[in-house]
């Protein structure tokens, strides 16, 4: 497969989005490698393990043909593991996001904190091929209701919660910062990487303007930032296609098994916490003791050093899972959230379908009148937003196996460099110990 | 022969343990009981039968086997003496080399009861493991009698390896029991000795400390045990939600799966490196138990110099009394002065007769003091050269537990390493 850069893709100001030709109508071909230069925020260095997604839009084939359509989803269907290596695989990006650099701002009216946004493109679509601008938490929050107004059928990545409610938490903290900036480094990566919405005219604007415009509607939004727009109301939707059915049933599981994960994870981290309690208290009576003992007093002394280390190890760890791994793990829970609200809109466009068709069909019974044009528009706006969502459903697949491998295996390097660290002690101190042994045997035997 | 071999090896290591105080090097190969004779606790069974109060009563008893040493040696093979005894004749047993021995300190006992438990420990008697722990902690107890210099020769120690029967009545026979109600009254007794020794002062300090010191020790292990379980098994509740995910993913399904079976490995790892630990912890119990043992012994010694000032005070006293009466000069008060001054002198006779019974009692006394000086010596002799060699015998083991502790934690690591690292493998296979 190779794949040209996109050519011939309008200007995504001059043309509504419906127009653009999807990227699936493009023929399958083969990606060529290219260089992946971003870093996800977890620091990942296999080149594949990308919010990898198809850069193509340059065949201008109509989307008309939605049985051609259709079948083309059914052969990519057959094997999300084929899926996976589709967009997995290395390509040609070429519009590359970071979020860093957070600063604090302080005004008579409020403190909040600002994040480096930069960008690099060759896109056309950008004047320039660099940008560096700073934006806050309220921006992005921004940006994401315009993608969600603008492209109701595509799945919007998640933002990290907008409001903390633990209460206690300090949100300017540096951990607390540091969590955030990673997580809207990923949903602007996510977005930028998404064929669809990486054209988007407001992302753009996020990224480039000086001084971003902000509507008005900001402040009524709610906490999740969906906007409560609906395709139609009152339609019902008589009988859902097995394979969204089958999403919805995923996701249902999906998210339960990532609650219980959270809940267990949250339970560790309080039990180490005690156990850490615990060990700190342990190793000062060694300390204790070693004060009244002579010969002793070295060898309890170095068991109370290794059990600090171990104190140190164990921290170290607690706060790895606290900062890297919930974050990540509630971010999919939000992930979950938003499919499954596309979902929903989705079963409404085929309710609003279905409902008008079965009022034309018997209108057409009556008097003959040709299929109104609305019924078409209807039908292609319900197959549009299948495409798009089956295309999303297979990239929102694929990159949340990648994620959670990632994570995952992150879990388990955190775990295994504790007890390294712990074990390291250790054997240092029975050096220590044995060598004064051999030493006293050597003088008994003089 | 036997003896013989015994004598040539204990000379081997001569000039150190010739004289009490500079015993300090010497090792319990060199000890009288434990060469001539290999000792070991093999089993342990349960027995019924009807206790003191004839009700039916279960309880554990052990297997004590006694081998000549020198039968390995020569390449015979003998089978073993063996004699059954329960935990509560190793009481008594230990009861009587205390009061019969009380310049020593004597070796301890396993715990009667299961304490510094942390809370998944059975602290049930009859818990196999808890049964086994005690097996070895008898057995290390008869070890350690049997190479101690002074209490390895003991009569009744011998009795009590060797043969079963008569065994209580001959321990009752020696009358030790009628010391230890003097040595309840002394022990309970605040008493002040006028010239304390330095050193003592100063071991009964350590003692305290020592007891202190293990015992926070203990408690804390206890505490950290519980916590470590807890961390452990709710991994296991991984185990569980991978395995359900699992069912639900195609991809990623057979990784999920293994991973949760590595989870639930690792939540049940974690018993067996405890139980171990409880081996550690009964290294700290016994250390408990000689630290008490130390400060009796030093107690002891107080009790002894204080009945030697007490002794010595008396017979002062009498002196005093003696040359008043001969020379008539009163300088202390007496009732018999005071009777003098009310009713008048007593006649010569009587003061003769009262003379002389105050000679009597003087001689009395002088042997009572010189008794209780040589009792003294002794047990300050005796003491303090089992004092040092308990103290190079400590810091031995307890290096070595130290060890031992060191060596468990390296191998949870290792095993901690080996799992997660497994369960690694199964997440990259997702």
């Amino acid at each position: 497969m190779s794949v040209g850069t996109p050519r011939g893709l309008a200007s995504s100001g001059q043309k509504p989005i419906t127009e653009i030709p999807h990227p699936l109508s493009a023929a399958e071909e083969s990606l060529s490698p290219g260089p992946d230069v971003s870093i996800s925020p977890g620091g990942d260095k296999d080149p594949e393990l990308t919010n990898g997604t198809l850069v193509d839009g340059s065949s201008p084939a109509s989307a008309s043909s939605t049985s051609a359509l259709l079948s083309r989803l059914q052969v990519e269907e057959n094997s999300e593991a084929d899926a996976a290596e589709l967009y997995a695989s290395t390509e040609t990006r070429d519009l590359f996001v970071t979020v860093d650099d957070p600063k604090k701002h302080v005004s008579t009216m409020e403190t909040y904190i600002t994040y480096r946004v930069s960008t690099k493109t060759t896109r056309i679509e950008f004047d320039l091929p660099e940008y560096c601008v700073r934006r806050r938490y309220q921006d992005f929050d921004w940006l994401r209701v315009k993608l969600e107004e603008t492209q109701p059928t595509n799945l919007i990545p998640p933002l990290p919660e907008k409001f903390v409610m633990k209460g206690v938490v300090d949100r300017f903290s540096e951990e607390f910062v540091e969590t955030r900036m990673k997580a809207l480094d990923k949903f602007l990566k996510r977005v930028a990487d998404h064929p669809v919405l990486s054209f988007n005219p407001h992302l753009n604007a996020f990224l480039t303007a000086k001084d971003l415009n902000k509507r008005q509607g900001l402040a009524l939004l709610t906490k999740m930032g969906e906007s409560v727009k609906h395709v139609a109301g009152g339609y019902k939707l008589r009988a859902r296609p097995p394979e969204f059915n089958a999403m919805g049933e995923y996701l249902d599981t999906f998210s339960q098994k990532l609650g219980t994960i959270d809940r267990i994870a949250q339970r560790i981290l309080r039990e180490q916490s005690e156990y850490l309690t615990e060990l700190r208290e342990y190793a000062s009576v060694y300390s204790s003791w070693a004060g009244s003992e002579d010969e002793l007093q070295r060898p309890l002394e170095g068991v109370a050093g290794c059990v600090t280390t171990c104190c140190g190890a164990l921290e170290d760890l607690s706060e790895n899972m606290s900062q890297d791994f919930l974050p990540v793990l509630r971010e999919y829970v939000l992930y979950t959230e938003t499919m499954k609200n596309v979902l929903r809109k989705r079963d409404q466009s085929q309710a609003e379908y279905e409902g008008r068709l079965e009022a034309a069909v018997l209108r057409r019974q009556e008097d003959r009148t040709p299929m109104p044009l609305e019924v078409e528009k209807c039908q292609d706006k319900m197959e549009c937003f299948n495409a798009d969502l089956k295309a999303d459903w297979e990239r929102w697949q694929c990159n949340k196996r990648q994620d959670f491998k990632q994570l995952l295996i992150g879990m388990a390097d955190k775990n295994i460099n504790y007890y390294e660290k712990c074990q390291t002690a250790w054997e240092s101190l029975v050096t220590v110990l044995q060598e004064k042994q051999t030493e006293d045997k050597t003088s008994e035997t003089n | 022969m036997m003896a013989e071999n015994g004598k040539d090896e204990a000379a081997a290591s001569d000039g150190e343990s010739a004289d009490g105080s500079a015993s300090l090097t010497v090792e319990r190969r060199d000890s009288n009981l434990l060469r001539r004779m290999e000792i070991c606790v093999a089993e342990a069974e349960k027995r019924s039968g009807k206790n003191a109060i004839s009700m039916q009563e279960t309880f554990t008893v052990y297997l004590i086997e006694t081998r000549p040493a020198d039968a390995a040696a020569e390449g015979r093979v003998q089978p073993p003496e063996s004699v059954w005894r329960r935990y509560s004749e190793f009481e008594l047993l230990r009861a009587y080399l205390i009061l019969t021995y009380p310049f020593y300190v004597v070796p301890p006992l396993p715990e009667k009861r299961a304490e510094f438990v942390w809370h998944k420990l059975s602290a049930d008697n009859m818990d196999p493991d808890f049964v086994e722990r005690r097996r070895i902690g008898l057995e290390n107890f008869l070890l350690h009698v049997a190479s101690h210099p002074g209490l390895s020769n003991d009569k009744i120690l011998s009795h009590f390896l060797t043969e079963e029967n008569c065994w209580k009545e001959a321990v009752y026979e020696t009358g030790f029991q009628d010391k230890a109600d003097s040595r309840m009254r002394a022990f309970g007794a605040t008493f002040r000795v006028r010239s304390p020794q330095k050193c003592f002062i100063d071991m009964k300090q350590y003692s305290e400390e020592l007891q202190c010191h293990t015992s926070q020790l203990l408690r804390a292990r206890a505490r950290v045990a519980d916590r470590v379980y807890a961390v452990y098994k709710v991994h296991g509740n991984y185990g569980r939600v991978f395995s359900e995910w699992s069912g639900v993913e195609k991809v990623m399904g057979d990784g999920l799966q293994s991973a949760g079976h590595h989870m639930d490995s690792y939540a049940a790892s974690i018993e067996e490196i405890l139980e171990e630990e409880e081996h550690y912890a009964d290294q700290l119990k016994e250390y408990l138990c000689y630290a008490e043992a130390l400060r009796a012994v030093c107690r002891k010694h107080e009790l002894t110099q204080f009945e030697l000032e007490t002794a010595s005070q008396d017979l002062i006293s009498k002196k005093q009394q003696r040359d008043e009466l001969a020379t008539g000069m009163v300088r202390t008060f007496s009732f018999k002065g005071v009777t003098n001054k009310l009713f008048g002198q007593e006649a010569p006779e009587q003061r003769e007769a009262r003379l002389s019974m105050l000679d009597e009692l003087i001689a009395d006394a002088e042997d009572s003091v010189r008794a209780k000086a040589a009792e003294c010596e002794e047990h300050v002799q005796k003491a303090w050269a089992d004092i040092l060699r308990f103290k190079e015998e400590k810091d031995k083991d307890l290096r070595e537990a130290l060890l031992n502790y060191a060596a468990i934690q390296i191998n949870m690591c290792k095993k901690g390493i080996q799992v997660w690292s497994n369960t690694r493998e199964s997440f990259q296979k997702m």
